[in-house]
């Protein structure tokens, strides 16, 4: 056996706690997870089906843990892992997996297949069965700080070219604030539109805020990955930035991901509880506009939808304060079917935007969310809250050939504040 | 001979194997443990877990929607299986003679006739989406395929006992159900008890953090 299977092994079998035991020795094989994964449906090839691509750790537990598979592996007819079975299942744990959770709610006998796909990630890691795109999104992550090289140069570019078009000034490394913001490098990139509405928000509601010059990226490719210890090191960056500052709130960004990995992931990661409160921009939003301090005014009659981040939605429980917020600005709004903690995911997540090798794949899975958006009256513009579904939805109307406008909730609310 | 012996010492013996190996398998889940969550919960995880538990009693409707057959076969089994096991009154008399609890209510002739013949239904209906559909054969090992076995010659005597004109058919149906308390802690019939299990770990997690799972 090669050092890098047995290392794969041996991480499968460290994985094993009583949740996944208690998920293998429950699961009746009755193939409804296949029902409710994108890459399943669109594509009606059973070997997406959710469970499936667990079988390398499948095989792990029935070995060491179940009667008969221990009773084969001493008699030699229990199959072991072996290299081709990590070559083999790559693909289907990073291109045909965004772990976005939805098999995960539909399983009769409560399996959380998305936690043991994250978990076998972690055995591809060890075993060096990873896809290029995403290594080096991780190793940009480690060195430079950003998956899509950021720097703080880019960042302050950025932050020109805001402060220039809104005349706010973006208060940065502020000792005291109230609240830290974290944005992702696509916000950076591609959508400053987001950071421009950010500032006018907190402009207009008297939020006091800054930007850590040491921790402003929040997304974390260690996790898309399967890297623990990667992951650590991104968290840990943005938990010094805002003990430094001595923040009270870090403002966690649009993207979906990043929300679960600062907000649910990164205390277990750093193994502590933070000293501060983490908070989803969009949940911030509905406060500041419950509590008054965020005045509104004027509805726009354009039919728009609303697409769940899957990560802030069905994974982080942020699903209604969007639906509050778009039915105070857009009198015509209209929920897909399957809408909320059920939604279908843009195909991108969990990494597999970062990964190439995925693009036909994903875009086959996008079909999906072509048919949802079928189904609605009139409907040409889809609001989001996440610069990476964004992308993902954009790339997939243009290949389904769709006009529909895609925008982002916090740029839509900055868009209706009272003057 | 055969007759007492299948009532009385392998009765005895399939019934220890069944509790011991139940237990045994519940402990060597527990026993693996769950990390502790640092990360600071919206919601209580206990309440969460509970509410999974009984809320995926009820199929999501994306989800019965697109299989509609396996849902209601699904159901029809499992209903009319528990029907069967605690209220046809050949079971109660059973358990009464046997644990010596106290008798309860059964249900009248007719409808155990009936729930028997709609578990029945359901049994082949999933057995036959098993075979059948892409998803379910590829998935499907012999594990799957001898629990589904066993359970069917034990509701198939069982029905045939129901005519109570041969003590053998009785024999026969009770010598399998036996079977299948042995094979019970091994398979993956294990789902019965370890369903709560997965249930609650998933509802806990996903409740602390808000979601209705
Ligand atoms: S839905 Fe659950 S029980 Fe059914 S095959 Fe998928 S993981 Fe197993
Ligand atoms: S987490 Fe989403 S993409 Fe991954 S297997 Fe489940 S449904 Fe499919």
């Amino acid at each position: 056996m090669s050092e890098r299977l047995e290392k794969g092994i041996q991480a499968l079998r460290d994985k094993m706690d009583a949740r996944i035991a208690s998920y293998f020795s429950s699961c009746v094989h009755c193939g409804l997870c296949a029902e409710a994964c994108l890459f399943a449906t669109e594509s009606q090839d059973p070997i997406y089906t959710p469970i499936y691509k667990l079988e390398p750790m499948r095989k792990v537990w029935s070995r060491e843990y179940s009667f008969w598979g221990k009773l084969g592996a001493m008699i030699g007819v229990t199959d072991n892992v072996t290299e081709e079975d990590f070559a083999n299942w790559e693909t289907l744990v990073y291109d045909s997996c965004t772990m976005c959770g939805r098999c995960s709610m539909v399983c009769p006998v409560g399996i959380d297949i998305t936690y043991m796909i994250r978990k076998e990630r972690e055995a591809f890691v060890a075993a060096g069965y990873t896809p290029e795109g995403l290594q080096a999104a991780t190793e940009r992550a480690i060195n430079i700080g950003s998956p899509m090289g950021v720097t703080l140069k880019t960042l302050q570019a950025t932050i020109r070219s805001v402060e220039k078009e809104t005349g706010l000034t973006i208060p940065m490394d502020v000792a005291g604030a109230d609240y830290m913001a974290l944005f992702s490098s696509m916000e950076i990139v591609n959508f400053e539109e987001y950071i421009a509405g950010l500032a006018r928000i907190f402009k207009a509601a008297g939020v006091s805020w800054t930007v850590s010059s040491k921790g402003f990226e929040a997304t974390n490719s260690g996790i898309q990955i399967g890297d623990p210890e990667a992951a650590k090191t991104i968290v840990e960056r943005v938990v010094s930035a805002a003990e430094e500052l001595g923040v009270k709130s870090v403002i966690s960004p649009e993207c979906g991901h990043a929300f679960m990995a600062i907000r649910w992931e990164g205390p277990n990661l750093i193994g502590r509880q933070y000293p501060f409160k983490v908070i989803h921009i969009l949940e911030l939003l509905s406060e500041l506009h419950e509590n008054g301090s965020l005045q509104l005014e004027g509805m726009t009659d354009t039919p728009l939808t609303y697409h769940d981040p899957c990560q802030i939605s069905r994974r982080g429980g942020v699903i209604q304060q969007p639906r509050d917020l778009l039915n105070s600005v857009a009198s015509n709004f209209q929920e897909m079917s399957d809408g909320g903690d059920m939604n279908w995911c843009c195909g991108g997540g969990g990494g597999v935007s970062a990964n190439e090798r995925a693009d036909e794949i994903r875009l086959q899975a996008f079909n999906i969310k072509k048919k949802q958006l079928a189904e609605l009256d009139g409907v040409e513009t889809i609001v989001t809250a996440c610069a990476n579904c964004r992308l993902m939805l954009e790339d997939g109307l243009e290949h389904y050939e769709l006009s529909h406008e895609v925008t982002g909730l916090t740029e839509l609310i900055a868009e209706h504040i009272k003057q | 001979m055969f007759t007492d012996f299948i009532d009385g010492p392998f009765w005895t013996f399939s019934v220890s194997v069944f509790a011991i190996g139940v237990i045994w398998r519940l402990i060597s889940i527990i026993r693996l443990g769950v990390p502790g969550d640092l990360a600071v919960p919206r919601e209580d995880g206990g309440a969460g877990g509970m509410r999974t538990i009984l809320s995926r009693f009820m199929a999501r409707p994306a989800v019965r929607k697109r299989a509609l057959l396996i849902v209601v076969a699904g159901y029809m089994f499992h209903v009319g299986l528990f029907a069967l096991l605690f209220f046809a009154q050949p079971h109660i008399d059973f358990y009464v003679d046997r644990f010596g609890v106290p008798a309860w209510a059964g249900m009248p002739r007719w409808l155990f006739i009936l729930t028997a013949e709609i578990a029945f239904a359901g049994l082949i209906m999933a057995w036959l989406y098993r075979v059948m559909h892409p998803v379910t054969r590829m998935l499907s090992g012999i594990g799957e395929h001898t629990a589904s076995w066993l359970v069917f010659f034990v509701m198939l005597t069982g029905c045939l006992a129901l005519l109570e004109q041969y003590d053998s058919l009785r024999v026969l149906h009770f010598f399998l159900a036996e079977l299948l308390l042995i094979y019970f802690p091994f398979s993956s019939l294990m789902h019965t008890f370890t369903f709560a299990f997965s249930r609650n770990y998933t509802g806990a997690t996903m409740g602390r953090r808000g979601v209705d799972a």
